[in-house]
């Protein structure tokens, strides 16, 4: 995926739950030089939470690991947000894809991949098992013709 | 995230405020479940009108209590849901299942 990039944030943390608000924070904050609206915001957010979750309860099951996180601008107001791990890996994409999969218990929905693709405009999934996943999501910000 | 309730003639309204994410719902999911055990309602209202963020960790929440009150022959009603975590829900077509006002 080449695409020109104007700006970019680039971050890493370990994959403890309580790091998943501040994950999803940062990432709204860079996008508001985009000028989104508040759902467009909610949306971003959600689809963060939703992968740095999926990182923490799937890549590192039973162990602390790294989560790293970029997002850039790119040309046309697209915003581009990538969570990567190198836990455990997603035997089956596809099958994870599906909403309700979970391997997660009672404590997941299942419906993670679903958000996902639902809030943002696209969601490339590559993971290699003991390898790790690339969560990649593209989401365009809506110009907005703001105070003359 | 915070969650108050109040408990009256058998009806239940448990207020959740703050961020509903996957760090704050294990520990939310029991405090629900205690609190089921203690009061059992015929009828919980869920409100989550002071939620600043949610997350499909809602969903599971939602779907559990919904299942401990049919345990308890009574049922969950979501009241007051922000914007937010409604696109989360109805995404998750949840309102085939639990009743969203």
């Amino acid at each position: 995926m080449k695409a020109r990039s104007t700006n970019y944030i680039i971050f890493e943390f370990l994959s403890r739950s309580a790091n998943e608000g501040f994950a999803r924070g940062a990432v709204a904050c860079f996008a508001a030089q985009l000028d989104p609206t508040l759902e467009e915001l909610g949306d971003i957010k959600t689809a963060v939470s939703e992968a740095v979750t999926n990182a923490i309860v799937h890549a590192y099951p039973d162990t602390l690991g790294r989560i790293f996180i970029k997002a850039r601008v790119l040309e046309d107001n697209i915003l581009e947000i990538v969570v990567q791990d190198w836990g455990k890996g997603i035997p089956d994409v596809e099958q994870a894809r599906q909403p309700l999969y979970t391997t997660g218990g009672e404590e997941r929905s299942g419906m993670g991949f679903t958000i996902m693709e639902s809030f943002m405009d696209r969601l490339y999934v590559r993971s290699v098992p003991g390898k790790g996943t690339k969560v990649t999501m593209r989401r365009r910000i809506k110009p907005r013709r703001t105070g003359l | 995230m915070e969650m108050t309730y109040r408990s009256e003639d058998r009806y239940l309204t448990i207020q959740l405020s703050g961020e509903l994410d996957h760090h704050a719902a294990k520990n939310l999911m029991d405090s629900i479940d205690r609190l089921l055990e203690q009061t059992l309602p015929v009828k919980t209202f869920l409100d989550l009108g002071e939620l600043s963020f949610m997350d499909s960790s809602g969903i599971a929440v939602v779907l559990r209590a919904k299942r401990r009150m049919e345990a308890l022959s009574g049922n969950l009603v979501v009241i007051n849901i922000p914007r937010q975590a409604a696109r989360v829900l109805e995404t998750a077509g949840l309102g085939r299942y639990v009743d969203l006002l």
